[in-house]
């Protein structure tokens, strides 16, 4: 047990998990963003729109994210069209390009998350509400939106747990996240067991703090699946309606 | 009866085991090879449009296990997996322009080295790093680092910012890391075809490589910007020229190459091989 080569390992190890930990959340965020209008596009009865939505869901949620990497980062730089455009100068960055291609993958299958709690809303609430003359707006911000949110919870916290893990891909555009400097360390020293440990175990304590949070806004979305709390008092109960 | 079948079988065990431990004893005969190379290291060894893998070593291999008496067989392998599978026996031996490096040699052998080809800087024509001085000359980091040393503080003018594109892994990593890592900015790719592509693009302003592959690949249709500048590097650091690697456990292996490369230097066929692959001689001095 070489303690101080596990040391060392351990500090340049997290050296890298703020730039995991950036991909991730930028990716995340972004392809929420991105998501929520692809699910409403899906959902608007509108052919066009729906249709978009859908070929989108099938190429990026169809293809590895490993060859959509590839194609974003190398594959557009061949294109002299793409080099002289205003994109270039964010394109030409490995970061930006890792980002763009964790967001889209992000996007397609996130939209299909939030598609199915958005479906998952009781037709029952909606009608209330609906009867209660709410406008579509206020339905889909009070009613939809928070049911369809506790809904795909589960299945979000997943997603973003995966790309976490994804992010390890963007090593292959020499980005120096988790798994590139492993790989750099290994590529010196050779021993590759311990630093490999070392790494899932870094992957694996991320997303252990990420599943107790995700946990926490579960626990908080459903109070109606909590023992209800015991009212303590020494005043007689009173009942509305007998004797005033 | 019951007990009489257990003493045969006790007795057929024993016997089984102690034969196997005298064939341990015994040196092991080689009578078939199986050797990883990268596949992907142009002029060393790579896939031509047809499937067929060609190269230096390539050609090199074919002539060494004649010598040898063995049949060979080739097993592709990136890079960067290359030693960690020769250790789990992938395969048996490893050639794959890797240098036998002070680093390497504590977790694997080396035979004597069949080429020595230096490493060197690559930049597109037009680029400010076309200035880089020091072209045409060979600087040897064993015998005369500090001449080295010296010839590094007259590129640094150029280099100070620039972004390096280099092969993770590679003797030119360990040699960008040793010399210039506060200078310029590392790009670490997993093979060197994505750093030309990069080179190409403009994302790195330099590549550094063995300056057999940057020949060989500025030769390559669409790489007609890409030029060699600086100085060439090689021993030290860089390791005393590409060997076969092979698992500690097989020195019996080792020797019968050391043999084989020993007649290929002498008798000229490397240097004829490197003339055809490389345009100059590579034969380790």
């Amino acid at each position: 047990m070489d303690f101080a080569f596990l040391w060392e390992t351990l500090v340049s190890l997290i050296t890298a998990v703020p730039l995991t930990l950036q991909l991730a959340a930028a990716a995340v965020v972004l392809g929420a963003v991105l998501a929520l209008f692809l699910a409403l596009m899906r959902l608007s009865g509108i052919w066009i729109l729906s249709s978009i939505a859908r070929a989108y869901v099938f190429v990026f949620r169809g293809s590895p994210l490993l060859v959509q990497i590839f194609l974003i980062y190398y594959g557009l730089g061949q294109f002299p069209a793409v080099r002289y455009s205003i994109l270039w100068p964010i394109l030409r960055e490995p970061y930006w390009c890792a980002i763009l291609a964790l967001t889209l993958c992000n996007a397609a299958y996130a939209s299909e998350i939030i598609r199915g709690g958005l479906l998952s809303v009781p037709f029952g609430q909606i009608e209330a509400a609906r009867a209660c003359g709410m406008s579509r707006l206020t339905l889909f911000r009070r009613i939809v939106l928070p049911l369809a949110i506790r809904q795909a919870l589960p299945a979000y916290g997943n997603e973003i747990i995966s790309m976490v893990k994804s992010t390890s891909l963007a090593s292959i555009i020499t980005l120096m996240e988790i798994t590139g400097v492993a790989a750099k360390i290994m590529s010196e020293t050779y021993r590759w067991f311990e630093i490999l440990t070392l790494a899932g175990a870094m992957y694996l304590t991320i997303n252990f703090a990420l599943t107790r949070i995700v946990k926490l806004i579960e626990y908080r979305l459903s109070p109606h699946l909590r023992d209800p709390r015991a009212l303590i008092s020494n005043q007689p109960l009173v009942i509305a309606g007998e004797n005033g | 009866m019951r007990i009489g079948n257990l003493l045969k079988l006790a007795l057929a065990a024993a016997l089984s085991i102690s034969a196997f431990s005298l064939a341990q004893a015994e040196e092991k005969k080689w009578t078939h090879v199986r050797i990883g190379m990268e596949g992907e290291f142009r002029p060393w060894s790579f896939v031509t449009s047809d499937g067929k893998l060609e190269g230096f070593e390539v050609d090199l291999y074919k002539i060494l296990c004649d010598k040898m008496g063995v049949t060979c067989e080739i097993v592709k392998q990136p890079f960067d997996g290359i030693i960690p599978a020769l250790s789990i026996g992938k395969f048996d031996v490893i050639m794959s322009g890797m240098s036998a490096t002070p680093k390497r040699e504590e977790v694997i052998d080396f035979s004597e080295a069949y080429a020595s080809t230096g490493q060197s800087f690559a930049t597109i024509k037009g680029s400010p790093s076309e200035a880089l001085p020091g072209t045409g000359k060979i600087y040897p980091l064993a015998s005369d680092e500090a001449g080295a040393i010296k010839a590094l503080e007259e590129m640094k003018p150029v280099l100070k910012g620039k972004i390096v594109g280099v092969q993770a892994g590679s003797i030119a990593a360990t040699f960008l890391d040793k010399y210039l890592k506060n200078d310029i900015t590392i790009r670490e790719y997993k093979t060197t075809e994505q750093h030309d592509l990069d080179l190409k693009a403009g994302r790195v302003d330099m590549i550094i490589a063995s300056r057999a592959y940057i020949a060989g690949a500025a030769a390559k249709p669409g790489n007609e910007d890409m030029i060699p500048v600086g100085p060439r590097f090689q021993g030290g650091v860089l390791g005393r020229g590409s060997s076969i690697g092979l698992r500690k456990s097989d020195p019996e292996l080792r020797d019968m190459f050391t043999k084989a490369i020993k007649e290929v230097k002498a008798d000229g066929t490397i240097k004829a091989l490197s003339e055809k692959w490389f345009g100059y001689d590579v034969t380790p001095y």
